[in-house]
């Protein structure tokens, strides 16, 4: 095997550096646009973790699950978007905090 | 005749459910005269009756159908008339006709005018049940009947609350004898096997010897009845109150008759007493404990009507006393002479109060003696008599008790002693009443003047109260005789003079003034005896922390539900669950994201914890 020979450790821990930031932001964010923004940095930081074990275990497995995560990652960003369409109009504000209505 | 002694019950009995089903639309005139003639043709019949008795001397029985039968229990409604009986339906009847006149003036103004006749016809015909009946068991009904009718009359103005609760008060003391009594019915029937006055108390002679201890208990039971129904001690409380109602009604169910059925009770089955001497000096106890205790508290009320009241309650102490020392015929005849003075008396107070504005203290009164001379000349007379002052008809019964239970062995001098304590007091307070509102300056003027409605009753009742001393009830075939001894001449005198000492000092005390007894009333020790006999011995404020305020006490803590609490403590449980869980339902992302991730990183932290363990 030629070229960068990077561990894999190495990788898992920028990959759960990443989902952690995502995590995060999740967490503090509170305009919607920058949550949906936190959710792609986590499904990165998943779609990493799987190139890279799929790369040490020379195995395609990883890179069909890639694939896959791209694809939910988009149609999630879809569904997102017009969601965040919807909230923008009803509350005039993108504050999920103040989108709290079922409060129960 | 001797047939138709139903009628004499019956007649009230209609009156009065006519009046209940129409008396709406009768006039006023018509309701006067239906609720009046009524008991004066009963009046008329007993007359007829006692024409009749006394020429023939013949005891009527009559029975008119059974009224139940059940294994051999076959009480009937059946009525028994002899001496008694006739003493009784006389008083009933004659004085009962002379209220229901007074009262169709003293309530002319009531808009429930027909209502109070109805209740009042109907107390007649129950007191009448009660007295001719021949079972206990029918006394039994008219007992109740009457008690009924004293609890609707007493709360017959019941817009005020109070007069409600004196009502109530009236009917749950007396209950509280009348289960006693029946379970004196239940012993003797269980005992001996039936409940016909005359056939039991003979079936009790053969049975059971003297000093035994079932008569004794049966008696004592009995006892209990008519301590309730008669006002004695302990459960006299309700009589005080029960003035609450209009005042001719006091005179008719809380002086004359109703109070004094206890007295009869005993009285009639004197038979079965006389197998328990102790019953007998029970008795004798109660009446002359009450006399005393009533006699002091009356001394010390302002209430014209709770003065009269204290005094019945003491002398039907005095009838007891009677019956206790086996002096049955002076019971029946102080039963009778009371009936009239005091009838008199209370219907006397009864025209103060129509005229005088419902004013009820004495000292707002005084000087009435020229404003309402019939009334000031009744209640000279009434009081005469309830003094037992020579001459008067109280003087002829009340010395036949004292002197007969002078004679008793053992404790015959104590309670004559005792009883001419009562006497003395009896003259003092009843003086002082007079003194205090017919002497003196004015305070109120009356605002109008007594009818002849008021005036006739008071004036047969002042006749009555004076001459009827001189009666000679005919009861000596029911009563064993008295052995005829009399004591010395001395007690007698002493007996008579008594009374009159206690006029005299009520005249020094109440209306000369020469005797100062301010000192003694305003002393720590007088003051605080005062406040004590004039809150009735505080038995009132023991019963109230003994009984009522417990029992309230229960109640309310009973109202909670005390074990639906148990199912309430469940659902209090899942609402605060739920209230929390919902907070956690706040609809704020963020946070659901946080708990999730906190939620997260617990489980990893216990599955990584475990992990290790197992490996």
């Amino acid at each position: 095997m030629d070229g960068l020979n990077i561990p894999l450790n190495h990788i898992l821990l920028v990959s759960s550096l990443l989902f952690a930031i995502g995590m995060l932001g999740l967490m503090i964010r509170r305009n919607i646009i920058f949550i949906l923004m936190s959710l792609e940095v986590m499904l990165n930081a998943a779609a990493l973790a799987f190139v890279a074990a799929g790369a040490h275990w020379g195995q395609p497995d990883g890179q069909v699950v890639f694939m896959l995560i791209l694809t939910v990652a988009a149609a999630e960003v879809a569904v997102g978007l017009g969601l965040v369409l919807q909230v923008q109009k009803r509350f005039k504000t993108l504050d999920m905090d103040h989108a709290n209505r079922m409060q129960g | 005749m001797s047939e138709t002694i139903w009628l004499i019950p019956l007649i009230p009995l209609l009156s009065s459910v006519t009046l209940m089903l129409f008396g709406s639309r009768l006039k006023v005139s018509q309701i006067g005269i239906l609720g009046v003639a009524s008991v004066g043709i009963a009046a008329l019949l007993t007359l007829l009756l006692a024409v009749e008795f006394m020429q023939n001397q013949q005891v009527i029985q009559l029975s008119l159908w059974i009224w139940m039968e059940v294994a051999g229990f076959a009480p009937g409604i059946s009525f028994y008339f002899d001496g008694l009986t006739l003493v009784m339906m006389s008083v009933i009847t004659g004085v009962g006709f002379l209220i229901h006149l007074f009262s169709t003036e003293f309530m002319e103004r009531d808009p429930s005018y027909a209502r109070y006749f109805a209740y009042l016809n109907m107390f007649v015909a129950a007191m009448l049940v009660l007295v001719m009946a021949d079972n206990l068991l029918l006394l039994y009904l008219g007992w109740e009947g009457v008690g009924v009718c004293s609890y609707l009359l007493v709360g017959f103005w019941y817009q005020h609350n109070a007069n409600g609760h004196a009502a109530r008060k009236a009917f749950i003391v007396t209950r509280i004898g009348d289960t006693a009594m029946a379970l004196g019915l239940l012993l003797l029937f269980t005992q001996l096997g039936t409940l016909d006055i005359q056939a039991m108390v003979g079936e009790a002679n053969q049975t059971w010897q003297v000093g035994d201890t079932i008569p004794l208990i049966a008696c004592l039971l009995l006892v209990c009845g008519a301590v309730g129904k008669s006002a004695q001690l302990p459960l006299h409380t309700w009589l005080p109150d029960a003035m609450a109602g209009p005042t001719p009604v006091s005179a008719l169910i809380h002086a004359a008759t109703m109070v004094t059925a206890g007295v009869y009770l005993i009285a009639r089955t004197h038979g079965l007493f006389l197998l328990a001497p102790t019953a007998m000096t029970v008795v004798a106890v109660i009446g002359i404990t009450t006399s005393l205790m009533a006699a002091f508290t009356a001394l010390m009320q302002t209430d014209i009507k709770r003065i009269l009241a204290y005094s019945t309650i003491s002398q039907i102490g005095y009838m007891f006393l009677a019956l206790g020392v086996g002096a049955w015929s002076a019971g029946i005849f102080h039963l009778m002479t009371h009936a009239f003075f005091k009838a008199l008396l209370f219907l006397g107070s009864g025209a103060i109060i129509h005229c005088l504005h419902h004013e009820h203290n004495i000292f707002k009164m005084g000087g009435l003696r020229t404003r309402m001379p019939v009334t000031f000349w009744s209640f000279m007379i009434g009081s005469a008599a309830l003094a037992a002052l020579p001459m008067t008809s109280g003087f002829f019964s009340k010395d036949q008790i004292l002197l007969q239970a002078y004679q008793l062995p053992d404790i015959g001098p104590g309670l004559w002693m005792a009883g001419l304590l009562g006497a003395l007091l009896t003259a003092i307070y009843s003086f002082r009443l007079v003194f205090v509102v017919f002497f003196g300056k004015a305070n109120t003027e009356p605002d109008k003047n007594t009818g002849w409605r008021m005036a006739v009753p008071l004036s047969v009742l002042c006749f009555l109260a004076m001459v009827g001393g001189w009666f000679m009830i005919p009861v000596s075939e029911v009563f064993p005789a008295s052995d005829g001894s009399h004591p010395a001449h001395w007690v007698e005198y002493v007996s008579i003079s008594v009374p009159i000492v206690g006029v005299l000092l009520a005249y020094f005390i109440f209306y000369s003034g020469r005797l100062k007894i301010d000192g003694l009333v305003n002393s720590t020790l007088g003051k605080s005896l005062g406040q004590f006999w004039f809150s009735g011995w505080g038995i009132d404020w023991l019963y109230d922390h003994l009984f009522v305020k417990p029992y309230y006490g229960l109640a309310n803590m009973l109202k909670g539900e005390p074990v639906d609490a148990i199912y309430g403590l469940i659902v209090a449980l899942n609402q605060t669950f739920n209230h929390w869980l919902s907070v956690a339902q706040s609809g704020r992302m963020r946070w659901y994201l946080a708990s999730m991730v906190a939620g997260l990183i617990l489980v990893i932290t216990l599955a990584a914890n475990l992990s290790v363990g197992v490996l």
